[in-house]
Formats: C-alpha cells, structure tokens, sequence
C-alpha cells in the first residue's frame, strides 16, 4: 500500500543527485606523513563521533593503505566531511562510491 | 617539556611554557596568520561575470604556496569544475577559521604573559584550556606542523635522513622546532582522551 503527495522537484537538481539514495558518495582520507596517528584516531572520534575501535581502524587504513572511504552519504553531506577534515588539517577528497 | 596534562581537580587542560617556547609558537602563529591572509583567496570579486566563471577555473584556483595548496587541498582531485566550485565556497571561511584558531593562540600566550618583546628577564607561561580552546591548538598544531613540513618537504618514513643532517644546517634546526610541536601535540591529544 502507497500513498502519494504533491511533490515539488527541484529543476536545479540533476539526475546524479535524484539517485543518490543509496549514500552513493564517499569522504576520502589520504596518508600524510605528517599527521599524528593519536590525532587522526582522535579527529575520526571526535567529529564522526565513531568509537575508538572503528576510530583506530580506518586510520589504520590511511596509514597502511595510503587512503580510506571514512564516511558516506550525499554529494552535499560528503562536501561538509570533507570541508571538517580540511579544516582538522586531514587531506581529504570526496568521490562517488565505486 | 612536560607539555599538556588535564588537571585532576578543575578537568582543565594545562600546560607550561618557558618565555622562549611562548616566543617560537608566537612567531610561528603569526607566520602562519600571515601566510593565510596574504596571498589572496580566490576567488576576487569581479565585475565581468564571464571572467568571474573564468577564474574559478584552471590551475590558479589552487593556492600557489605550497603551504597553501596543503593546508586547502583540491576535493575533487578527477573533476576541475566542481573542485573550483567547492573552493569556491570553502576555502575563505577554512582560511578565516584557521587565521583565527592561530590568533587565539597568540592571544593566549600575551594573556598568559607573554611580553611584546622578549627580554632577559625569565617568563613562565602558564596555559590553561577548557575543550573547545584545547581544540583550537590542536587543529593549530597541526597547520603549524603542515606548514614546516611542506617548507622542509618531509616524507613518510625519513627520519633517518633528519637523523644524519649536520646541526649546522639550518632545516636541522626547523625540524627540530617540526618535532617539537608534533610532541607538544601529542600530549594534547592524550589529555583530551
């Protein structure tokens, strides 16, 4: 059973943005050698708000791997994550998940 | 240096400095606020609108400084439009928050004591932080940290070649100074855990 409302599209949305609904981009944390890994663990916890363990694993994954996807969402929610990690100084670029 | 510790009783952050310490993160606070409000952020307020879309593209939307160009990386490393884009509305207010974050610092460090000029008279500074001000060094640490390794072109696992680097050069010298807030930063982050 469904039932329907009017509904309003908006014409500056694009067709890329209309499918998102299935959290379809990614922040992406690259390695630097500069950046503590005490800081990052504690950037990911403070700002994600993930604990210690989730926290400690994806910077793991920046330190071993050279990069990791930390958080999903929409083109826009992506935007904000990646504009915080630039602000805690972490070098970060957003993507559509693959 | 003992560095930062969380007071048992009063949960505040703390830390003491000597005049010379306060000093070298002063300078080095307002080298930063310098370098951030100098070269100007893109993009320029222009009257032509075709020149205005013009300039939110290609390769100068990236800071030219090094420095910078860490500091405000490119979000959209395979798509130059919506990188400019992104820039575009990001990078004045990133600049703008980390101008003041150093600021801040070199405001607690007058408060705190810290003479205009240093002189030969011995100063401790004592530094104490709630949370959010505790944050505030953090995330200055690190742009001080991003900025002297970008200077000193530090690379991952190179320690050995600082190691072995004369005394007498002088990136030895900042290095050390790039160590050393990277240890004042650590106990940072153990105090807020």
């Amino acid at each position: 059973m469904a039932t329907t409302s009017p509904v309003e599209v908006e014409p500056e949305i694009t067709p890329d943005e209309i499918t998102l609904t299935s959290k379809p981009w990614v922040t992406i944390v690259w390695n630097d050698p500069v950046n503590l890994m005490s800081y990052v663990t504690y950037v990911f916890r403070t700002y994600f708000g993930y604990d210690e363990k989730k926290a400690e694993k994806l910077m793991l994954e920046v330190h071993h791997d050279g990069k990791s996807a930390v958080s999903d969402g929409t083109r826009e929610e992506m935007e904000r994550d990646v504009q915080a990690m630039h602000e805690y100084g972490l070098w970060a670029t957003l993507e559509k998940q693959s | 240096m003992s560095g930062f510790t969380r007071h048992r009783r009063s949960g505040r952050i703390i830390a003491t400095f000597s005049g010379f310490e306060a000093d070298l993160l002063r300078s080095l606070a307002s080298q930063l606020v310098e370098l951030l409000r100098n070269e100007a952020a893109v993009p320029h307020e222009h009257a032509d609108p075709l020149e205005a879309m013009l300039s939110f593209e290609g390769p100068t939307t990236e800071p030219e400084d090094p420095v910078l160009a860490r500091l405000f990386p490119t979000a959209y490393p395979d798509n130059q439009e919506a990188a400019a884009e992104f820039r575009r509305f990001t990078e004045g207010s990133l600049r703008d928050a980390k101008a003041s974050g150093a600021a801040s610092i070199i405001d607690g460090l007058e408060d705190a004591g810290l003479p205009p000029e240093l002189g030969e008279e011995k100063v401790v500074i004592d530094i104490e932080l709630d949370e959010d001000g505790a944050m505030v060094w953090l995330k200055t640490f690190t742009d001080l940290r991003l900025a002297l390794a970008t200077r000193l072109e530090v690379e991952q696992d190179d320690e050995e070649f600082w190691t072995l680097l004369p005394d007498d050069d002088p990136r030895s010298q900042a290095h050390d100074i790039y160590e050393w807030i990277g240890a004042l930063q650590e106990t940072l982050v153990d105090s807020l855990r």
